[in-house]
């Protein structure tokens, strides 16, 4: 196949007007037609700068200073425009929810085409005919609300196949969905970028695949479909260009701030030389010959994980029933119970009623029947603002609990409002500060903190008002692995004081490292409640909740360990002990 | 409850094209701003509330919207005796007087009769509008707007505006709940004041995070090729049918015999039982 550059950056740089350094720096990258390309790198590496220049957002959005050459198709950028642009290259945002305008899906796939001018008649064929294509056909009249995460994410991808682009950028698309989602939807930009083209009838005899370029951190998942090549970025330059084995067998990956896959990371630990020869950057590809004696003896070298010691009560649930509407039951006959300090996640699929259980134990919403003790206390008719004054509940986005200025007062806030005196307040807040690391922030505004600043602040916030639990509703969602780190780490020392910490999430990473025990709902009832490790090997709860196996579990096949669980915990608890 | 609660039902109300229904809606109130009949208002209250019938909304949904303009009506009803008592001799040229109270407030009948009016006015255009928003789909409702020669940016604004008000709405509740979990007493039992300051904490989350959905919403649809061109076509428009024109032609019918009233009968905008 000739290689033809479809992308061409020269000695490119962009610089934000409000900023005094650039975030691309002087960077040279070709990608050619018909590539799949993976672009990785940390928060802040300028990923997604690169793709806001690719589709023209940059300079037409976000203004700046832009030098060196970008050439999209032969056609130079700085000539260009978002609206041709977006003739060529198809963006599918991070937030599909969000990037939907219109209240049905025929419509919301027509908008391109309205823009266009583009007369009904024709335009009705056209978005039957993508709808095909994407298999949304059956969903035309519905309202994108209403749609499952994995039809939300076809329904956008066809409202940008209806211009036949011919290069697809997806910006962190799994950003938003759950495991099993997020394999739907790499299984289905591989099916679009290998073919069904929406011209194929006139266009027979085009085999050549649509250029695909992801941008995404969560390598492993990504990869759970080939890509050509794997292109990390870090602080605005190419740092390492390489096809996918070359490149997880290189390590650079984990030099910068980046996960690897769970399985390179295991074999890893055991001693193996990875090298490209392995082929490790599928798992189907993985030649385990050379490594599986070292991965054995490194699984019998390390211990089983010890039994947690067993704390007192201190949430206790008892038939528990929720519905908005009579006859149409959010939970049922949910019992819990939770022991002092424990760390635990409560997965599922959407709506299956995780976030519904956290309102309810807060009174955020009214239940219908149900026992709740707080530490062998009847906490039913609690008011919503004493119950907080036990269970502290942190909303996935800190800007929708931040109502003060200043951090001071924002932490403050909750007891002042409860009528603490002004001096008992400072102590409080000083005390706060100091656990979650923020003394010295004290005096600062809050805008000028980072996303994970602010996020410390909410739960700093929540903190002050000693509460026993706190539950937390999607702590990581849309971190990279270096800010997940420290949130988490931030947490497992809340924790580590004595505070039970319950977080909803879908994140098996954080399953598997910080929470021992996963409560697991399935249409508003708990349909198991047992260790993490346990959940992530079973292919019937993973179906259940939404997730996807841990790698860990098939290579645990591969090399025929008997007990997959066993290897997870195993691999947990080495990796615990190394981070000590 | 949510306000805008556009939501698809079979009925031939909702069949109707957004641009006749916006036309109708226009014709009607006009109607109802320019002339001051008693009897032309009892008329098109009971037609609007028929077609409300017809388009099966449940008046129970109303219940929280009929309180508000219940409460506003008693309010201005209250107001404008004690702003003018004699508006309604003033108009009418004659004053019979039925109690009198203090000083210049005298009730008469000319002013009851102008402040009943009134109370059919304002209460006769309130389920027009519920009609118009409950059986037009907002992107229907923007391609009418833009085909009566409001610019498309404009009717894209107020379609998107309606859209996202429910959503807006629920974010609302999270964040207040979540105040109020910190201490944030929002019940009648603190005084006004200290409501409406607690009520204004909650709202900056919420204009926070507006404005970040803002922006991911403009982006998404500059990306696709939103106000490239002067004009742009509608996935929705319908284009008018025959069933269009009885509607317009009922609404027209209605508009030529208010006239005909108000010429003929009435000599003028006021209907004047005291003559």
């Amino acid at each position: 196949m000739v290689k033809d550059p479809v992308i061409e950056f020269s000695g490119f740089s962009f610089t934000y007007i409000a900023q005094k350094y650039p975030t691309i720096r002087d960077l040279d990258l070709v990608i050619h037609r018909g590539e799949k390309v993976l672009v990785v790198g940390p928060s802040g590496s300028g990923k997604s700068t690169l793709g806001r220049c690719l589709n023209g957002l940059i300079p037409f959005s976000y203004e700046g200073e832009l030098s060196g050459d970008l050439r999209v198709a032969g056609t130079a950028v700085k000539d260009s425009s978002v609206f041709e642009l977006s003739k060529t290259v198809g963006t599918v945002m991070q937030d599909s929810d969000a990037q939907f305008v219109a209240l049905s899906v025929a419509e919301d796939i027509a908008f391109a085409l309205e823009n266009d001018r583009v007369p009904q008649e024709p335009m009705k064929r056209r978005v039957a005919e993508v709808a095909r294509i994407v298999g949304v056909d059956g969903l035309l009249g519905q309202s994108p609300q209403e749609l499952s995460g994995g039809q939300k994410q076809r329904t956008s991808l066809a409202g940008i196949l209806v211009d036949d682009v011919d290069i697809l950028l997806f910006d962190e698309p799994l950003a938003n969905l759950d495991p099993r989602t997020g394999k739907y939807a790499i299984e289905l930009i591989d099916e679009i970028h290998r073919g069904r083209r929406l011209d194929a009838g006139t266009r027979a005899g085009d085999e050549v695949p649509r250029t695909t370029i992801i941008i995404e951190h969560r390598i492993e998942d990504v990869l759970h479909r080939p890509v050509d090549r794997i292109i990390l970025l870090d602080d605005g330059q190419v740092v390492a260009d390489l096809p996918p084995h070359e490149m997880i067998a290189s390590g650079h990956l984990t030099a910068h701030g980046l996960r690897e896959p769970l399985y390179v990371s295991a074999l890893r630990h055991a001693g193996v030389e990875i090298g490209a020869a392995m082929r490790p950057a599928y798992l189907s590809t993985l030649d385990i010959a050379s490594g599986r004696d070292a991965l054995l003896t490194w699984y019998e070298s390390v211990p089983d994980p010890p039994e947690p010691s067993i704390g007192e009560d201190v949430l206790d649930v008892r038939g528990l029933d929720f519905s908005y509407y009579p006859g149409r039951p959010v939970l049922s006959d949910v019992n819990l119970s939770i022991r002092a300090g424990e760390m635990i996640s409560v997965v599922g699929t959407n709506g299956a009623g995780k976030s519904t259980l956290a309102k309810l134990i807060c009174r955020f919403e009214d239940h219908d029947a149900a026992t709740i003790y707080f530490r062998g206390e009847d906490a039913v008719d609690l008011s919503i603002t004493d119950r907080a004054s036990f269970v502290g509940f942190i909303m996935q986005n800190p800007n929708q609990m931040i109502t003060q200025t200043g951090i001071y007062d924002e932490i403050a806030s909750g007891l002042r409002l409860r009528k603490v005196p002004e001096a008992d307040v400072e102590a409080r807040v000083d005390r706060v500060l100091a656990v979650c690391g923020l003394e010295r922030f004290k005096k600062w505004p809050i805008s000028a903190l980072s996303y994970g600043q602010k996020k410390r602040v909410t739960i700093a916030s929540i903190l002050v008002l000693d509460p026993k639990v706190i539950i937390l509703d999607e702590p990581t969602a849309g971190q990279d692995h270096r800010h997940y780190t420290e949130i988490m780490r931030f947490l497992k020392s809340v924790n580590d004081l004595g505070v039970t910490v319950i977080m909803i999430t879908h994140d098996m990473h954080l399953m598997l490292e910080y929470t021992r025990r996963s409560i697991v709902l399935d249409g508003g009832r708990i349909v198991a409640d047992t260790d993490s490790s346990a959940v992530l090997t079973s292919p019937e709860l993973v179906e259940k909740a939404s997730l996807k196996e841990t790698s860990l579990f098939h290579l645990a096949g591969l090399v025929g360990i008997a007990n997959p669980k066993s290897l997870v915990d195993r691999f947990i608890r080495y990796e615990e002990e190394r981070r000590r | 409850m949510k306000l805008f609660n556009y939501s698809y039902e079979d009925t031939v109300i909702h069949r109707l094209s957004g641009l006749t229904k916006l036309l109708g809606f226009m014709m009607l109130t006009g109607v109802v701003m320019y002339t001051y009949d008693i009897r032309i208002f009892a008329f098109i209250l009971a037609f609007s509330f028929t077609i409300l019938r017809i388009a099966h909304i449940p008046l129970r949904s109303l219940r929280l919207i009929f309180i508000y303009v219940g409460v506003f009506l008693l309010l201005n009803f209250v107001l404008s005796f004690l702003f003018d008592p004699n508006f309604g001799p003033k108009t009418y040229g004659s004053t019979t007087v039925i109690l009198p109270i203090a000083g210049r407030y005298v009730l008469t009948r000319e002013q009851l009769f102008y402040q009943v009016s009134k109370l059919f006015k304002y209460a006769s255009v309130i389920p027009l509008g519920i009609i118009f928003l409950f059986t037009t789909d907002p992107s229907e409702f923007a391609s009418s707007l833009n085909a009566i020669f409001v610019p498309y940016k404009v009717t894209y604004a107020v379609a998107l505006a309606l859209r996202h008000f429910p959503d807006v709405q629920s974010e609302y509740t999270a964040i207040s709940k979540a105040q109020q979990a910190r201490g944030l007493d929002i019940s009648r039992k603190t005084s006004f004041w200290h409501r409406f300051r607690n009520a204004v904490a909650t709202m900056v989350p919420l204009i926070f995070s507006s404005l970040d959905r803002i922006e991911v919403i403009t982006n998404a649809m500059h990306l696709r090729g939103f106000s490239k061109h002067r004009s742009r076509t509608w996935y929705s428009r319908r284009s008018l049918k025959g069933r269009d024109a009885a509607a317009l032609g009922i609404c027209l019918a209605i508009v030529a015999g208010a006239a005909g009233i108000a010429v003929f009968v009435n000599g003028g905008r006021f209907y004047n039982p005291f003559v």
